[in-house]
């Protein structure tokens, strides 16, 4: 019998849910999981009752509030009419078409990154879509997740399918120890930095290397969630043990006999040895220190310890303009006026124990306003329940309700105009967190660093 | 959709790279629940100071240039899946968006828009940016079915890729719900067929 070609991870994913293929055109393939939220749905919705198109699969489907919703007092009215009306309009939508909702005040309500896995709803092997760049978060459990456009949430209403032109393969592997106060975050906004921001355009990303074996769970959520920032569709890692107990007695995830078959099915996935990667990188992780962003994209990241690039060409200085900063500044003693802690980034329960841990017996600096935002309303549970919440409140932070808040400021969470924010988000770009807002990427413990000190301050020998 | 077929029109320079969908369409204007007006706010933050007066510096304000094309920097369209990206540059009037590299989720999104993104190699983008420098007025002409970007004055062309499948939905004006909905029962076939492990 003829050898099987190796094949990668996605490869293999792909390959599973290819339902028809377009002589020179596009495959059609078929979506195991279909996340919804308020803001790129309701315009789908629209376009299929025009067209007298049902819902295909509504169970399918699942439903979150979270890109608009307000942080405070969510038991109230939403004061802001638009965004009250589009979450009526979510509402009005599912309730229509049978789909399941975690809207505003569900127990499961939260960013819809954060919920789908911490549900068990993300799973190895699946294909799974959402109108958000970020929902490459859930390759973390080697699964095809990837954010579309709204007309694409309309075909998957419509069809459980998408039409796409196959990626290619790409894998960035990173080996070695890593550096003492070096996190996921750290990890991802190095890699970007390296490679820039248009380097997986037109590929799935699988992080491989002893790196990403040796992280939680969470951690690999944040690391794929980011992929889409170096213009990847997606990331993956190889499903694990790891994964498999992180799974293991979530809500809806398979239980018993069903748990072991899929498990069994789960380790057939890993990319097979001499699999081929269109593009490939290697890094060693010695090399990787505490990071944060200087510019107006996540590429624009430096060592904390570095001082800002110097390069001569006009986005780089209108970036640099934008941003208040020169070129060859270091940003150590840096003046921060704002730190949030929060988005489908950085927003787990891990994330909050970092900070917690570091900020425990301190408080926050006269200047800063610090704001956590927790993922979910199970995060925030947590948060209560495992005692940090008391730790944030006597360091000064404000604790918010869950939801996207400050990372894209579509509510009242904004940072306002020529103000730097070192913030656990994902993107630094223009006005990102509010009009002329100054975004400087960064993970949790150095954003928990700036919060006491009120400036930027050295973290690799804390 | 709206067919596309062939194009003459001049163009408006937007020589900074990396241009991300949050320029393109700010959060703040992605609380309705329609797709009309979204040009009004198109490149807001750039277009406009606090006190939403035009910026003289920003090249959609100036009246040497314009047309149906808008030709930008390398890695147009990052960032945010925001499809109001797309819809804010056709509902301004571009019917073609030309650069050195575009970001997936965007290219996708402008296809299924009846917008066109065209890809040309960094030279001839240079090229394109020289002479609209010196000659504002320069026509372009887009030919999909021949799939040829020519910049009318100098004479100079250069071919595009696109996938068949979508030049064809372009030309006709199809989607891709059309197509999918066409095929459910090979669909529903597959669903049979696989009592997913996966799921």
């Amino acid at each position: 019998m003829p050898s099987q070609m190796p094949k990668t991870l996605f490869d293999k994913i792909w390959d599973n849910h290819v339902v028809d293929t377009i002589p020179n055109g596009p495959q059609v393939l078929y979506i195991d999981k279909h996340l919804i939220h308020e803001v790129t749905s309701p315009q789908a919705f629209e376009e299929l009752e025009q067209r007298h198109i049902a819902v295909f699969r509504p169970n399918q489907i699942l439903a979150t509030a979270d890109h608009n919703v307000a942080t405070v007092d969510q038991h109230l009215p939403i004061k802001d009419d638009l965004s009250r009306f589009q979450i009526e309009k979510l509402t009005e939508n599912c309730t229509k078409n049978n789909i399941d909702l975690y809207g505003l005040g569900h127990e499961n309500q939260g960013i819809v990154h954060v919920i789908a896995p911490e549900l068990g709803i993300s799973q190895p092997g699946m294909t799974m879509v959402c109108g958000d760049s970020h929902t490459s978060t859930h390759g973390a459990f080697g699964t095809i997740a990837f954010g579309i456009g709204t007309s694409q949430v309309a075909q998957v209403f419509a069809s459980q399918c998408l039409l796409l032109e196959k990626p290619k393969n790409m894998r960035v592997n990173v080996n070695g120890i890593l550096n003492k106060n070096v996190s996921p975050k750290d990890v991802i906004l190095y890699i970007i930095s390296k490679i820039g921001t248009n380097a997986g355009t037109g590929y799935f990303c699988e992080y491989a290397g002893n790196i990403f074996r040796e992280m939680t769970m969470e951690g690999r959520m944040t690391v794929c969630n980011m992929s889409i920032e170096m213009g990847a569709r997606g990331g993956l890692i190889a499903p694990d043990q790891t994964t498999f107990d992180y799974i293991r007695g979530k809500k809806f995830a398979p239980t018993a006999q069903e748990y072991n078959h899929k498990v069994a099915f789960w380790k057939t996935l890993p990319s097979d040895a001499n699999a081929v990667f269109e593009k490939e990188h290697h890094f060693d992780a010695s090399d990787i220190e505490p990071m944060i962003t200087f510019g107006t994209n996540p590429g624009m990241g430096i060592k904390i310890t570095q001082n800002i690039p110097n390069h001569t060409d006009d986005s780089f200085k209108k970036s640099l303009n934008y941003m208040g900063f020169n070129p060859n500044d270091s940003l150590i003693d840096k003046k921060i006026n704002y730190v949030f802690i929060g988005s489908c980034t950085n927003s787990r329960i891990e994330d909050f124990r970092v900070v917690a841990n570091y900020i425990q017996g301190k408080k926050k600096a006269a200047n800063v306003t610090a704001l956590i935002v927790p993922g979910s309303q199970l995060v925030a549970k947590q948060i209560e329940n495992e005692g940090l919440k008391t730790i944030f409140e006597q360091a000064g932070f404000e604790i918010r309700q869950a939801g996207c808040s400050a990372c894209l400021a579509m509510n009242d969470d904004k940072i306002p105009t020529g103000e730097y924010c070192v913030s656990t988000s994902n993107r630094n770009f223009e006005g990102r967190q509010g009009q002329g807002a100054r975004t400087l990427l960064a993970s949790p413990l150095v954003a928990a660093s700036v919060a006491i000190a009120g400036k930027i301050v050295e973290i690799n020998n804390i | 959709m709206k067919k596309f077929i062939k194009l003459t029109s001049t163009a408006v320079p937007l020589s900074i790279e990396n241009i991300d969908t949050d320029q393109i369409i700010p959060a703040r204007f992605l609380k309705v629940t329609n797709k009309i007006g979204f040009g009004e706010h198109l490149f807001k933050d750039w277009r406009f100071s606090d006190s939403q007066k035009p910026n003289e510096n920003f090249v959609l304000n100036s009246s040497k240039f314009s047309g149906e094309i808008l030709v930008a920097g390398d890695n147009f369209g990052c960032g945010s899946s925001r499809e109001h990206a797309a819809w804010a540059l056709a509902d301004y009037g571009f019917k073609v968006v030309v650069s050195s590299f575009f970001a997936d989720i965007f290219k996708e999104n402008a296809l299924n828009n009846g917008l066109l993104p065209i890809q040309v190699d960094s030279n001839f983008l240079k090229s394109i940016f020289d002479e609209l420098e010196k000659n504002p007025e320069t026509n372009f002409i887009v030919d999909l079915q021949n799939q040829t970007f020519e910049i009318e004055n100098i004479d100079v062309k250069t071919t595009f890729e696109i996938d068949a499948y979508k030049k064809l939905c372009l030309v006709n004006g199809y989607d891709d719900i059309d197509y999918l909905v066409s095929i459910k029962s090979k669909i529903e076939e597959f669903e049979l067929k696989n009592q997913s492990p996966w799921m």
